[in-house]
């Protein structure tokens, strides 16, 4: 029960809340990468829920955080997303939760005392369905596969490649 | 000329508030308060094994999420009758009250300080006179010249680079701010400071809880911390004195800086002391249970009628008939079938929307009573019910709040000064201040239970045959939280949240009377009705928190204000 955050240099963040189905994407994808691979040493996974500045400790000081994520961009359910840089601010105004107190308020808070993560990237689908259930739709489910293996692939590029379980 | 303002959504909240004021005369003359989101937790839990529930409830909200998990497991115990071990409740007291002042700061500092506080006037503060000011104030070792002018230079580089980040969106220059510069660079100062303290508060929970933001040590029947002081992977003596070093970190910041700055931003605004008073009827639990089954309590808790704290009637149990009896919801104005009041046991979670309708059904909020009158719930009951029960660290930190705020107005400000806007803030500061001392007080008592070799955290949970019914309790940083349950054979059959911000935020009830918001919206007076501040504080001063009272899906993050001509 030791708290290991703030230690590695990379923080796998899924948001979402899987009470209402789709919106739970992230930390469905987030479950899968934790039941399917083994994370190499400096990543660590976290199931961040839909919450704001509890997550304060949690994303400071990170080299990089990569957010898994329903986002609605109006393109069609299902649609994988995939923004960096300059592009995760407009992540931040498409949001499809309700909360105010969002990562976009952890960020810039962390702005205050420079600890904001070197670099953000967040991997995610336009959702289908948001209704109260705790199961995935049809069409996002069928994806999520695909979604895993973005996720997989960020992690190699950033030189931490996780391996698949036997 | 009257008009309507619609503020839709309210900002810097969680979830998704709408309110609406009609205006006449610089004075709001009615008011509407208007959850647009729908909850529909009970169906996800029904038929559910009452053991697993607090996982589902603490995920209702993302900055309430132990409190749900604390009470569920309450309610469940409640309905088996179970007794928990008191390492447990002590180590669940902890996770409330370490929890509770991680949210008040946060509230105060981060969430509404900037409704009175103007960032930008700060910048034409003078360091030197503002370190003058606050030695006044407090001993804060942190209120030095160098440290404030460090502060006004980081603004200066903000506002400067055009990226007010976190500061955007503020009502800079509002004719309703009036704090002098150096006290809005004092302000900013403990802003920057109470994040570094909220998040050593919150570690106290991550430690505790072996995790967070979603805390995983809970069971029914006690907790899953394991105290064995010699294995390294439970509750071990080092773990328990890091949590006390902890502990102490945050105590400066709530006595020295918190309680400081609450009193001075109430003389400076004593004004505000006439408007927010609203439902003066206040409804609090007893929290910090000190016995296995919850007939003892470090906090009382109870109920006053019309600000009378003389009218005090105790809530003194966890199977307290009078609090059981006395709750009831009704749907008239909200968007679910049904008008009647019913008892949550019996409680309907039907949806039936119509149009937003001033007289009829307006809100996904339905409106609570207790023993059939609106109550108000939160930190300013809280402090008046237990200063009626006699809490003595109650009255000593409310006595510190009204005497530094009385020096500092020159005139000697009265307990009644209580019932309003401000004083919601200044009870939620002598609220952090109690809690604190209670976080110190249960930390003492869980060393000395495990000093006497008693090291029980939980107790298994067997389940009977055919139906119990139960309900559980907790004060929460918001207010007077509970959770209700039937389970049949082994399974939820029915569960009904009722929530601090249904309490405070419901719109008019089966009597059409107005709720909490509403009614401490009358009369307060509005400067410009395209930037109604004065709406935001008041509804700010109840720490709205709507995520759990209802759900929905909505992108849009810029507070937007319509203004009608009637």
């Amino acid at each position: 029960m030791t708290s290991d955050k703030g230690r590695c240099p990379v923080l796998v963040l899924g948001m979402g809340n899987i009470l209402l189905e789709d919106e739970g994407l992230g930390i469905r994808a987030l479950e899968i990468l934790r039941r399917d691979f083994e994370m190499p040493g400096g990543v660590e996974l976290l199931d961040g829920g839909t919450t704001g500045m509890g997550l304060l400790d949690d994303i400071s000081g990170r080299d990089h955080l990569l957010v898994l994520d329903a986002v609605q961009t109006g393109e069609p359910p299902g649609t994988l997303v995939v923004m960096r840089g300059d592009e995760v601010p407009v992540y931040f105004g498409i949001r499809v939760t309700p909360h105010q107190l969002g990562l976009a308020d952890v960020l810039a808070t962390l702005e205050l005392s420079d600890e904001q993560p070197g670099s953000v990237s967040v991997l995610g689908m336009v959702p289908f369905s948001l209704e109260m259930a705790l199961e995935l739709s049809g069409p996002v489910r069928s994806r999520m596969g695909e979604l895993v293996n973005l996720a997989v692939q960020e992690l190699s590029d950033l030189g931490y490649a996780p391996r698949r379980k036997a | 000329m009257a008009t309507r303002i619609t503020v839709d959504p309210v900002t810097r909240i969680e979830g998704h508030l709408r309110i609406d004021c009609e205006v006449d005369n610089g004075k709001v003359t009615n008011a509407w308060s208007s959850g647009q989101m729908w909850r529909g937790i009970e169906l996800i839990l029904q038929g559910r094994d009452p053991r697993d529930a607090w996982v589902f409830t603490q995920r209702i909200c993302g900055v309430c999420t132990t409190v749900h998990a604390i009470v569920s497991v309450r309610a469940v115990e409640n309905a088996l009758q179970l007794e928990v071990p008191v390492n447990a409740q002590y180590i669940r007291n902890m996770i409330v009250a370490a929890h509770a002042v991680h949210d008040h700061i946060v509230h105060f500092y981060h969430l509404s300080a900037l409704d009175w506080v103007d960032v930008v006037s700060a910048l034409q503060a003078d360091p030197a006179a503002t370190a003058k000011l606050a030695s006044t104030l407090s001993d804060w070792p942190r209120n030095t010249v160098q440290e404030l002018t460090a502060v006004k230079k980081r603004l200066q580089k903000l506002v400067e680079s055009g990226q007010l980040g976190i500061f955007a969106n503020g009502y800079w220059g509002h004719p309703a701010m009036k704090l002098p510069p150096e006290v809005n660079l004092l302000a900013a100062a403990h802003y920057l400071q109470a994040l570094e303290y909220q998040r050593t508060a919150n570690q106290i929970v991550s430690i505790l809880g072996s995790k967070t933001p979603h805390i995983q040590n809970l069971a029914v029947g006690g907790v899953a911390n394991p105290i064995n002081l010699d294995s390294q992977s439970t509750l071990t003596l080092e773990r328990l004195f890091h949590i006390k070093s902890l502990i102490d970190e945050i105590g400066d910041f709530v006595k020295q800086v918190y309680l400081p700055d609450i009193a001075a931003v109430g003389a400076f605004y004593a004004d505000w002391t006439q408007y927010g008073a609203g439902v003066m009827n206040y409804l609090c639990v007893p929290e910090m249970p000190l016995d296995t089954i919850g007939n003892e309590f470090e906090l009382p808790g109870g109920y006053i009628t019309d600000g009378d704290l003389s009218t005090f009637q105790p809530i003194s149990s966890f199977q307290d008939a009078f609090f059981e009896q006395g709750v009831a919801e009704s749907s008239k104005h909200a968007w679910y079938e049904g008008s009647a009041s019913l008892h949550p046991y019996e409680g309907e979670t039907v949806p039936q929307y119509t149009d937003f309708e001033d007289d009829g059904k307006y809100s996904w909020v339905k409106a609570p009573t207790f023993n059939g009158q609106r109550a108000q719930v939160g930190p300013l009951a809280n402090v008046l019910c237990m200063a009626a029960a006699g809490h003595e660290p109650t009255k000593r930190y409310l006595d510190t709040v009204i005497n530094t705020a009385s020096s500092l107005a020159g005139t000697q400000i009265p307990l009644s000064a209580l019932h309003s806007t401000i004083g919601r803030h200044a009870a939620r500061a002598v609220r952090c201040a109690v809690y604190y001392e209670s976080l110190q007080n249960q930390w003492q008592l869980l060393m000395d239970n495990i000093g006497r070799g008693d090291y029980e955290t939980f107790n298994r949970p067997t389940f009977m045959k055919g139906e119990q019914r139960g309900f559980g309790f907790h004060e929460a940083p918001r207010g007077t939280l509970s959770h209700w349950v039937v389970i049949r054979d082994g399974k939820i059959a029915n569960y009904q949240a009722v929530v601090p911000s249904t309490w405070n935020a419901g719109p008019r009830d089966e009597a059409d009377e107005l709720g909490p918001y509403e009614a401490s919206l009358l009369d307060n007076p509005i400067a410009d009705p395209e930037r109604p501040l004065e709406v935001i504080r008041t509804v700010h001063s109840f720490d709205p928190c709507l995520a759990c009272a209802i759900h929905m899906v909505d992108g849009r993050q810029q507070e937007i204000i319509r203004v009608k001509a009637l």
